[in-house]
């Protein structure tokens, strides 16, 4: 039988919904026990969120100022340590689940399956290749710790009706001094958070410049989506990193995606193939978005936004 | 300070990778091969890094089979002083963490004070090599890096992460990978690609390094990502409207 372990990310006091869409890929492993480690310098409030997700039998603390920041070589010693017993250890693949995973996996000398899209068995699991143009099934070793992070896309959050029991953890782990976090500079925003929006819209190179993309923000705020963008209009300068969706980017899988002057590369597409409904906006008829958009209109986006808005009320 | 960059051959950004019929793998004979972008960026850094004084030397590495040869001539016509090919027979798989011992045997002998890798390889798509190595190495990694300052025997380096950007520093010796906004490679001329043909580049045989063997992930099936099929063409905002609040999304 699987037990698996599952580690929490989490920033400001907060749990991130990655969590919750491991634990789903967890359950279906139809395991033992799933537990979760929350390591913080104050991880009560995060491990408080996570004992009410479903389906979740145990969370662990680790209580250490040195885990005050997501730093992955001072981690990964700690969750390497706290993996014993277990036949699974789970992280989203988000920047702080690729960043530490791969390091559990050295210290523990096995190999990683990365972005699960799908689990075929306990040790067999499905996973893109070639920015998401074929799909792997990979097996891993039988006899060692599957070590996996989950495609968040791919996986729904588990509920929250669950009350598992905070435990804390004792891990003697040495841990390294030879990193150091200075800052995260976080752009604030008001509006829905790209990687668990309902809906999205986006706006590429066509906007043209920083100015331009008030009339994205707009938009969005008139639907209460979150906004992203593609990599040439984060490139120019028209928007901050965080917000690139993508194969370099971020993932995503709204209800509804809006590409607005976006034309649809591959690398792009790669971060949106799970979006339940693509809307596509762009003057030219021709663009590639209008291949997998499920509903395109070929038009002016500085003529065709404010008239949306209009239509709208 | 001497530099250490990875430097794989990939199936080219551009191509439109096919999965063969009977599912066996993908189309890749007669495809067009390159430079992984991340390590064209890797390599740029360390070249900038070397511009600017900091480092004295840029050692390009692949591990890959004899064939590759040319591909790391492109590296040395870009501006590396050496090359190093960890030669491996033709269909050999190099899966991370095997690439990660590989690259730490390569450390043991060159003593590099920084490494550069990309975050990940657009064929596997893993984001796994670079940290693994600083994992076994024993030593700092700064991933997904939009910046790096190397000063005073530490290199500071902003981080692409999902919230914004991290600024992380690290004592070197130290792994860096390489996001895509830290810089724009530079263009090979062609005088290089004839300067290139003198530079050192060292062939070893994989089996010469001694990598620990260990059980790597079996992948049994390729499959091609399901379609979304063609959507319908709406022709102004009050269609789309109209066509969204059907489908219950507005
Ligand atoms: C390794 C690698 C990774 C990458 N990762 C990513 C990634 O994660 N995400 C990503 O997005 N890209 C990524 N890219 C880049 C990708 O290849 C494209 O260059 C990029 O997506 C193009 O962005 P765009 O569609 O905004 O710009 P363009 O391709 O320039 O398209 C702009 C579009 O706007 C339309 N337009 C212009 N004016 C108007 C107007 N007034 N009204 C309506 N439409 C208008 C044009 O018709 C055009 O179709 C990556 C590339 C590489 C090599
Ligand atoms: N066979 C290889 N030869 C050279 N560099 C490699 C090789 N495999 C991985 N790398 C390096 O590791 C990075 C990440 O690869 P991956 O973990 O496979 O996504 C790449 O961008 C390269 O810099």
């Amino acid at each position: 039988m699987s037990k698996v372990l599952i580690v929490a990310e989490h920033l400001d006091g907060k749990l991130n919904a990655s969590t919750a869409k491991c634990v789903t890929a967890a359950q279906a492993l139809s395991p033992e026990a799933i537990d979760i480690v929350v390591l913080a310098a104050n991880p009560a409030a995060v491990a408080a969120e996570a004992a009410q997700i479903d389906g979740v039998a145990r969370v662990l603390t680790v209580t250490d100022e040195a885990n005050a920041q997501a730093v992955a070589q001072v981690l990964a010693p700690q969750v390497a340590k706290l993996a014993d017993g277990y036949s699974h250890v789970f992280g989203p693949s988000t920047t702080f689940g690729k960043d530490l995973m791969p390091c559990v996996a050295a210290l523990l000398g096995v190999p990683q399956v990365s972005d699960v899209m799908s689990v075929e068995g306990s040790h067999t699991f499905k996973r893109p290749i070639y920015a998401g143009n074929a799909i792997i099934t990979v097996e891993a070793p039988a006899d060692s710790t599957v070590v996996a992070t989950v495609r968040t896309a791919s996986w729904s959050e588990a509920g929250k009706g669950g009350s598992a029991p905070v435990e804390a953890a004792d891990v003697q782990a040495e841990l390294p001094t030879h990193s150091r976090f200075i800052g995260l500079a976080a752009g604030s925003s008001d509006r829905p958070d790209l990687q668990s929006a309902k809906r999205v819209v986006s706006g590429g190179r066509g906007l043209g410049s920083e100015e331009n993309f008030k009339i994205i923000y707009d938009f969005a705020d008139k639907i209460g989506a979150a906004v992203g963008a593609s990599r040439a209009a984060v490139d120019a300068g028209y928007v901050p990193n965080e917000m690139q969706v993508g194969q370099t980017g971020k993932i995503i899988a709204p209800e509804l995606y809006i590409a607005v002057g976006i034309s649809g590369a591959i690398q792009h597409l790669t971060g949106i193939k799970d979006a339940g409904t693509i809307v596509a906006i762009n003057k030219d008829a021709d663009a590639a978005i209008f291949e997998i958009a499920d509903i395109g209109l070929a038009g002016d986006l500085f003529k065709v936004l404010p008239e949306l808005e209009n239509a709208l009320g | 300070m001497k530099i250490l960059v990875g430097y794989k051959r990939v199936v080219d950004y551009n191509v439109r990778i096919q999965v063969k019929p009977d599912g066996s793998g993908v189309v890749t004979d007669g495809v067009k091969l390159s430079a992984n972008p991340f390590d064209e960026i890797a390599l740029e850094e360390a070249l900038r890094l070397r511009d600017k004084g900091i480092a004295t030397e840029v050692v390009v590495a692949t591990i890959a089979p004899a064939d590759a040869q040319a591909h790391l001539r492109n590296g040395l016509a870009m501006g590396a002083n050496r090359a190093i090919h960890v030669v491996t027979d033709a269909g050999q798989e190099i899966q991370p963490l095997t690439a990660a011992r590989t690259f730490l045997k390569l450390i043991e002998k060159e003593q590099p004070d920084l490494v550069i890798l990309g975050k990940q390889a657009i064929d596997d798509d893993a984001n796994q090599t670079g940290q693994m190595l600083a994992t076994i190495w024993g030593r700092p990694q700064a991933t997904f890096a939009s910046k790096l300052e190397v000063a005073d025997g530490k290199a500071t380096v902003t981080r692409e992460v999902d919230a914004g950007l991290e600024t992380l520093e690290v004592d070197l010796p130290a792994v860096v990978t390489t996001d895509l906004r830290l810089n724009e490679p530079r263009f090979i001329k062609l005088p290089d690609i004839m300067k290139a043909k003198s530079k050192p580049l060292e062939a070893i045989p994989f089996a010469d390094l001694g990598v620990e063997a260990g059980k790597g992930l079996k992948t049994t099936a390729y499959a091609p990502p399901p379609k979304r099929s063609k959507g319908v063409m709406v022709k102004d905002a009050a269609e789309l409207v109209a066509a969204l609040k059907q489908k219950g999304l507005l």
